[in-house]
């Protein structure tokens, strides 16, 4: 039988100021009808762009090159991009994107954006392209499609809009549907929605199905297949239970023990040292080897030959056989609150109102944000605060922080008001970390300046005593000598999230509030920032609160966990016992969405 | 929507009003107009006839009320210098002005905005810095160097248009090229950034998975984009072709209402010069109106909140 799907050798490479980046090279890729293969793989791995360049969507200037690109027995690199556009981008390829807020256009309404493509082309007209948009809508979960043709993306929310886009794509009745991260911007409870959605869909139109993710376990319960990437290539592909519970190769191996797993006691993750690279230069030997744990001499001196398993699996790895892992159960080392610790922070009863008005004369609106929210935060535990988003953790965050006033309500540190405590009392009791290490660092500042910043605020101009605080913190995040006087876009996304924990720490604040301080990492780094914040609990008992969405670093870090809803806490209590046998409604959708997949390994069946 | 003109309509009218007392009372205030009348030299007992004759003794509070009310009737009183009906007057070189300010806007939208574009669309290219230079030669040449350096190349040494004048269509060539050319670098700039910004959406990419590209992809989904903040500035600009018409109308000897306001200013004529700022301003006002409308028209996340 002929593939749908034949790629050969693909290779793209991004022409930087500072020479050729590869950021795909040799990729092979097959895919029939009907099947699914799950691409996944860290930031900067290739995967976007393997999809990008098979849609001919690369960014200006990047050069693709294919040994074979053929699409039911079509050659795709002798077409033209004209008839590449109009026989093969919609009708027989779809793709849907990470951004649903951003990839429908704004200035017109969802019917036309939906019908364009078939009328246009002259394969529908306008009543029945409308007809057939009505049903698809109908189809991915859309209510009130009729009402909805009229309107405007800025009027849907960001899991609707994801749902009209798949919606479009399915217009031209597509043969292959590629989905790029299509679910990393939306909540857990919509991403199983979606996921769903777009499996059913497959099975539905037999269509082929491309889904791209960073996220493992977003991958293994729902593709036929598995290709990993790592540095722009292809290091093992396979059935994806075979990949996903045999893995063989030793970033394979790495990456799943990286994973924070719900379900199983919490344990020390074992996180891979240094950080995804980029890729000036090809390599001589494999990709992995300069952070490869079994790495050997030939390893960098050429290229790993390929390994089969069973049933289609293989991999690239200069080892014979699959390294035996067996992933050391090391026991966190972080423990909770003493039984009769004192409370350190606490907000009773916060109620949030913010008052907006649309236009200059519209009347005023309230919306409750907040509404009689209650808290406490014991020394040296953690608590996690969950919930969608809108659902006012951040706004929670904020008045904890003491950076907004709440409309009613009280916040207290260590029993004080936090209305009598000046902002550098308050400033030095808790700190934040925030989402974002590329954007919270303030990029014209040397680390030791950034780190140094709330000493000097604080009224500490004695350089001595804060170089020796600023090596102490540095010490603490285990970030290395050498980067002090460094520039935070000369670090890693983990070392600059590094660099945000030691000037939060810098001061020895009682307490830290984090906002989703490992969503915008990859999961081998995040495992590291987990692990620092286990030894930052167990060395210095760290007081800290953790806002987040996302179950398995719950687990993995947090004593209690309070989930918000609409402004209020509907369920709060000890980790393990949420986590296991949630009691509110609306927290078990939330635990039975979360993606998950127990890594138990089995050793790989090698065809010798 | 209509609300929402509304409203926009109601701030105009405040603005307008705002205006008005200020030029009324700026004029009033920094000139003794009876002096301005009867000229410098003239002795005291004449300025105070005039100043009784006009009512300039009376308070500037009640001169304003007097004033306001017939603007609102559409008399904006006598001019000192032409013994006529102000409003008559301005009314009668209007014409050539409101010609000059359109043909002046065709131009600068003619060359900026497919300028800009071909810019945008291959950036860094030589037609990128052909555009760039333009922009920046043309921000750099002062108005009335790059009148008489027209005159001289396209009226004399090659004479295909006349060099003053109003009296048909050849006349408005030159000037209204050169008052044009003024707005060209600040229209051209924006429609080359706004189409940068736009052609790397996300919304844009989504367009190419479905299959558009080129000319269509341009014209489906990325100018209506592209122009939302080109309209606001063009809008602005057409304002100052108003005012900018005082220097080209001098130039090239159009009678409109750029010459007028240059004569009245010289021979202290306030209520001229009064009416003439007054109309000036509400030409801005209304544009800023007309863009806002038509961005609203344009974008439904003005439209609907």
């Amino acid at each position: 039988m002929m593939s749908l799907l034949e790629i050969r050798g693909l290779s793209v490479a991004l022409p930087l100021p500072s020479g050729a980046l590869h950021a795909v090279r040799d990729v092979d890729l097959t895919l029939d009808r009907g099947q699914s293969i799950g691409i996944v793989g860290e930031s900067g791995s290739g995967k976007s762009m393997t999809a990008l360049a098979l849609m001919r969507l690369l960014p200006r200037g990047a050069r693709s090159t294919a040994s074979r690109l053929e699409f039911d027995g079509i050659d795709l690199g002798a077409l033209e991009d004209s008839a590449f556009a109009r026989e093969i981008a919609g009708p027989r390829i779809g793709m849907i994107f990470q951004e649903p807020m951003t990839s429908l256009n704004p200035v017109y309404t969802i019917g036309r954006q939906m019908t364009e493509a078939a009328v246009s082309r002259g394969l529908l007209s306008t009543s029945v392209a409308r007809k057939k948009a009505l049903h698809l809508l109908d189809r991915v979960g859309i209510p009130d499609p009729q009402m909805r043709l009229g309107q405007f993306p800025h009027q849907m929310s960001g899991g609707q809009r994801q749902r009209v886009m798949i919606a479009m794509t399915l217009m031209l009745d597509p043969e292959l549907l590629i989905a790029d991260e299509p679910t990393t911007a939306l909540d857990v409870t919509v991403q199983a929605q979606i996921l769903d959605l777009l499996d059913d869909l497959r099975r539905e139109r037999d269509m082929a199905l491309i889904l791209i993710s960073h996220d493992l376990a977003v991958v293994a319960e729902r593709t036929d297949t598995v290709a990993v990437m790592y540095g722009g290539e292809m290091i093992e592909w396979g059935i994806a239970d075979d990949v996903l519970h045999a893995p063989a190769h030793p970033y394979t191996q790495a990456l799943l023990h990286a994973i924070p797993q719900v379900g199983a006691t919490p344990s020390r993750l074992a996180a891979i040292p240094g950080t995804v690279p980029s890729l000036m230069r090809a390599p001589k030997g494999c990709v992995f080897a300069p952070r490869c744990e079994h790495r050997r001499e030939d390893c960098v001196a050429s290229r790993p030959p390929l390994r089969a398993g069973m049933r289609d699996h293989a991999w690239r790895c200069m080892l014979k056989a699959p390294p035996q892992t067996s992933r050391e159960m090391e026991p966190l080392h972080g423990h909770g609150a003493a039984e009769d610790a004192d409370i350190v922070l606490a907000a009773r009863d916060i109620t949030q109102v913010f008052t907006t008005r649309k236009a200059l004369f519209a009347p005023k609106r309230d919306i409750t944000a907040l509404k009689g929210v209650s808290l406490e935060l014991h020394r040296g535990e953690t608590l996690a605060l969950i919930g969608e988003s809108g659902s006012g953790k951040s706004t929670l965050a904020r008045i904890l922080l003491g950076l907004a006033q709440p409309t009613s309500g009280k916040v207290t540190m260590l029993g004080r008001p936090i209305v009598e405590l000046s902002p550098i009392e308050r400033a030095s009791f808790v700190q934040p970390v925030f989402q974002d290490p590329y954007s919270s660092l303030n990029p014209r500042r040397r680390l030791s300046e950034i780190i140094a910043r709330p000493l000097w605020l604080r009224g500490d101009r004695n350089a001595a005593t804060r170089d020796a605080a600023v090596a102490e913190a540095m010490d603490l995040v285990r970030l290395p000598k050498r980067l002090l006087h460094a520039f935070p876009s000369q670090l890693s996304g983990g070392q600059r999230q590094r660099v945000a924990i030691a000037r939060a720490l810098v001061t020895r604040p009682r307490a830290l509030v984090c906002d989703e301080p490992t969503s915008a990492l990859d999961v081998s780094v995040q495992a590291q920032i987990l692990n620092l914040i286990d030894d930052l609990r167990a060395g210095m008992g760290l007081t800290c609160l953790i806002i987040t969405h996302d179950m398995a670093v719950v687990h993995q870090v947090a004593d209690r966990v309070a989930v918000m809803l609409e402004g209020r806490i509907v369920e709060e209590g000890p980790a393990r016992r949420v986590l296991t046998a949630p009691e509110s409604d609306y927290t078990r959708r939330l635990v039975a969405a979360a993606p998950r997949f127990e890594a138990n390994f089995l050793q790989p069946e090698v065809a010798q | 929507m209509l609300r929402y003109i509304a409203m926009r309509g109601l701030l105009a009218v405040l603005v307008a009003f705002t205006v008005s007392l200020a030029t009324f009372f700026l004029l009033n205030v920094a000139t003794d107009p009876a002096q301005a009348i009867a000229g410098e030299d003239a002795p005291p007992e004449v300025v105070e006839s005039i100043r009784t004759r006009y009512g300039l003794d009376r308070p500037l509070p009640v001169r304003y009320a007097d004033w306001l009310g017939g603007v609102v009737t559409g008399d904006f009183g006598e001019s000192y210098y032409w013994h006529k009906p102000v409003a008559a007057l301005v009314a009668d070189r209007a014409d050539k002005t409101i010609t000059l300010a359109l043909s002046a806007l065709a131009v600068t939208i003619l060359i900026a905005i497919p300028l800009g574009a071909l810019a945008a669309l291959n950036p860094n290219s030589w037609i990128d810095r052909f555009a760039l230079g333009v922009a920046v030669s043309a921000q750099a040449v002062p108005n009335f160097w790059l009148g008489l350096i027209v005159i001289i190349l396209f009226a004399v040494t090659i004479p295909i248009f006349p060099v003053s004048g109003d009296d048909s269509w050849r006349h408005y060539v030159l000037p209204a090229f050169v008052l044009g050319a003024s707005s060209v670098p600040a229209v051209m700039r924006l429609t080359r950034t706004g189409l940068i910004e736009v052609m790397s959406a996300d919304y844009i990419r989504t367009a190419r998975a479905k299959g558009f590209r080129g000319w269509q992809l341009l014209r489906r989904h990325a100018l209506r984009n592209a122009l939302l903040p080109v309209i606001s500035v063009l809008a602005v600009q057409l304002g100052q072709k108003f005012g900018g018409s005082v220097i080209t109308e001098s130039i090239f000897a159009i009678n409109g209402l750029g010459r007028l306001a240059l004569e009245s200013i010289l021979g202290a004529d306030i209520p001229t010069v009064q009416m003439l700022i007054f109309v000036f301003a509400i030409v801005f006002v209304a544009m800023n109106l007309l863009a806002d409308i038509l961005n609203a028209a344009l974008d439904p996340r003005i439209r609907i909140g």
